[in-house]
């Protein structure tokens, strides 16, 4: 690790809406800046999105590189990957985060592989620590079977990049009297970066049922929800509690859930105040996916699974016995 | 004539069996021994959309893939599948690489085979679930690439229109061929192997590559080739209560919702 060269973050807006992932960075980096005693800058992309690299400044950023365009209403992953490998190779900075949404999953690989260096994907932590005496930039990953986690570095190429999910970090503070210098970055935007790869148009789609990024309650079958035969069993719970469905990959894989609700580590990462797993063993891909959640319920026949690590409450038992149950109870609990 | 195409797959554990899978504290290594191995989910969705171009437009499916000795099982159910021919990049020297050194890999390979004009992948796979590889391996051979693709359509022979998935929603993508585009599993439903398939799996190409067939330099393949590497394997501290409810299925429950009210939770 070195004392010079700035941490950046790669920050994200759509249509001028800014994507909360970029905060939570910023509070990470705010954390590692101090400890490393470095600059935290982030780097925003965009069409007249002065006002989204404000907000970076109130989150931390002490510096905000702004590259503006009218062609950059949406992503453009030709002119992005090689505008971001050009400012990054100008200011060397040595570390550079980016929040792993749909379009930064994307971005990121391209970007660290024109800089031919180093990148984690899906980091669950940060942090400055030392491997056999030497310092290092600690990236955090998880590992297979029960809680175990790996930890992974990039000795040598750098800038060294990482990549963490929407979710996964706390989210940070707002304080508008921070300062910050924001330096427009000439872009330098060419027709040739549209000539082979362009973004038409963007279209959204709101999410049926409850949305499950901001859930107060999430209910989330797994394969043992066979046992019942549907899922329904698992809606009833999260109507009670007016929560939102969510299920494991074997539950997705079996038409249970859209894709859009599956909790783990290809899929989304859920802190709501209370997560209830139901019929799911405990892999580390899925656990990674609830690890923010305030209190954890979970539901398993098999008493040695390694969910019952993962919780704050465990019941030990048949699906088929206990949900039932537990919805009659709290139906009688809320009616009276 | 016709489109020449080319699949990336890679055998992963089965998904089913993930909490059997062991990492050893002391090495690092991944216990996988006895469990079942299948190709990739998403990659049989990127084979059918390769398989569906060349029924379109006539050409040649390859699929290569990066692995051990095993691999080769999920080379021949991908010709089973109707791939034309297979490539297996099998070497120690390939071990241990990261997803640069990955990339660099098929890279080197690619070149050894020629000119594609589209090169399809899963988004990602179910083991490690990057979905690095795709992006790093089109910045490498300079072409253009989507993550994401749920659905695409040709405008014409060259060019090629595409709903890439965002959070909630979708961006409608145009790209000009040749191009690497990553599919999800809702592009289409991947065929099952026919009969027919089956038979001629033996008549067909499967090449085994190491490290010198492809020319690739020691230095950029394999653990010397990969910028990141693993530094240990640590239990997570998740500060989690783990308290496990005592007493007749009535009473569990019963608990359960009076724990529930004491910590806030409903």
């Amino acid at each position: 690790m070195s004392n010079s060269g700035e941490i950046w973050v790669i920050g994200e807006q759509r249509r001028g809406r800014l994507e909360e992932v970029s905060l939570e960075l910023l509070s990470k980096g705010t954390a590692l800046s101090q400890k490393m005693g470095v600059t935290l800058s982030a780097v925003l992309l965009g069409d007249e999105v002065e006002e989204v690299a404000r907000e970076f400044v109130f989150h931390g950023a002490e510096k905000i590189y702004l590259l503006e365009d009218v062609r950059f209403r949406y992503y453009q992953s030709e002119a992005y990957t090689r505008l971001l490998a050009g400012v990054i190779k100008e200011h060397g900075p040595q570390i550079i985060l980016i929040g792993a949404t749909e379009i930064g999953k994307e971005l990121a690989p391209k970007v660290a592989a024109k800089l031919g260096t180093g990148l984690t994907a899906h980091c669950i932590d940060l942090y400055v620590g030392e491997v056999d005496a030497v310092t290092h930039l600690i990236h955090v990953v998880p590992g297979w079977g029960g809680n175990l986690v790996m930890h992974i570095i990039c000795p040598q190429r750098r800038p060294q990049v990482v990549t963490v999910k929407p979710g996964v970090l706390p989210k940070p503070v707002r304080d508008e009297n921070k300062k910050g210098k924001i330096i427009r970055v000439k872009s330098d935007v060419r027709d040739q970066d549209f000539s082979r790869i362009e973004t038409v148009e963007e279209v959204e789609e709101p999410p049926k049922g409850k949305a499950l990024e901001s859930a107060d309650v999430v209910v989330c079958g797994g394969w043992g929800m066979n046992a019942l035969g549907d899922f329904s069993k698992v809606q009833e719970l999260a109507d009670i509690l007016g929560g939102a469905v969510a299920g494991t990959r074997p539950a997705m894989d079996k038409g249970w859930v859209d894709e859009a609700r599956m909790v783990g580590q290809s899929g989304k990462t859920v802190s709501p105040g209370l997560f209830v797993s139901l019929g799911a063993s405990g892999a580390m891909h899925y656990t990674t996916g609830f690890m923010g959640s305030k209190v954890v319920l979970a539901v398993d026949e098999n008493p040695q699974a390694p969910i019952f690590q993962m919780a704050d409450i465990g019941v030990v038992g048949d699906l088929c016995e206990v949900l039932p149950c537990l919805i009659e109870e709290l139906k009688k609990d809320r009616g009276g | 004539m016709g489109l020449e195409v080319l699949v990336c797959i890679k055998q992963v554990p089965h998904p089913d069996h993930f909490s059997e899978i062991r990492l050893d504290v002391g090495s690092g290594r991944i216990i996988r021994e006895g469990i079942p191995a299948i190709i990739n989910p998403l990659d049989r969705n990127a084979l059918e959309e390769g398989l569906r171009v060349k029924e379109r437009f006539s050409g040649r499916v390859t699929v290569i893939s990066m692995g051990p000795p095993q691999a080769q099982k999920a080379l021949e159910e991908a010709l089973a599948m109707g791939a034309d021919r297979g490539i297996l990049l099998c070497d120690m020297a390939f071990a241990g690489a990261d997803t640069l050194a990955t990339a660099n890999t098929l890279f080197y390979a690619i070149r050894k085979l020629g000119k594609f004009d589209l090169i399809y992948c899963g988004n990602e796979t179910v083991d490690s679930g990057t979905a690095q590889v795709g992006p790093q391996l089109a910045e490498l051979l300079d072409i253009p690439q989507v993550s994401g693709v749920r659905e695409g359509t040709f405008a014409d022979e060259k060019i090629l229109e595409v709903k890439r998935a965002l959070e909630h929603g979708y961006m409608k993508v145009r790209l000009k061929l040749p191009a690497l585009l990553c599919v999800t599993r809702d592009i289409n439903r991947p065929r099952l192997p026919t009969v027919r398939n089956i038979m001629e799996v033996a008549q067909k190409e499967l090449i085994i590559w190491k490290a010198k067939d492809i020319g690739a330099p020691p230095e950029s393949i394999g653990l010397k080739g990969s910028p990141t590497c693993a530094a240990g394997v640590y239990e997570h501290k998740t500060g989690r209560r783990r308290e496990i409810m005592q007493g007749s299925t009535k009473e569990k429950v019963q608990r359960t919702m009076a724990r529930l009210k004491e910590l806030g939770a409903i």
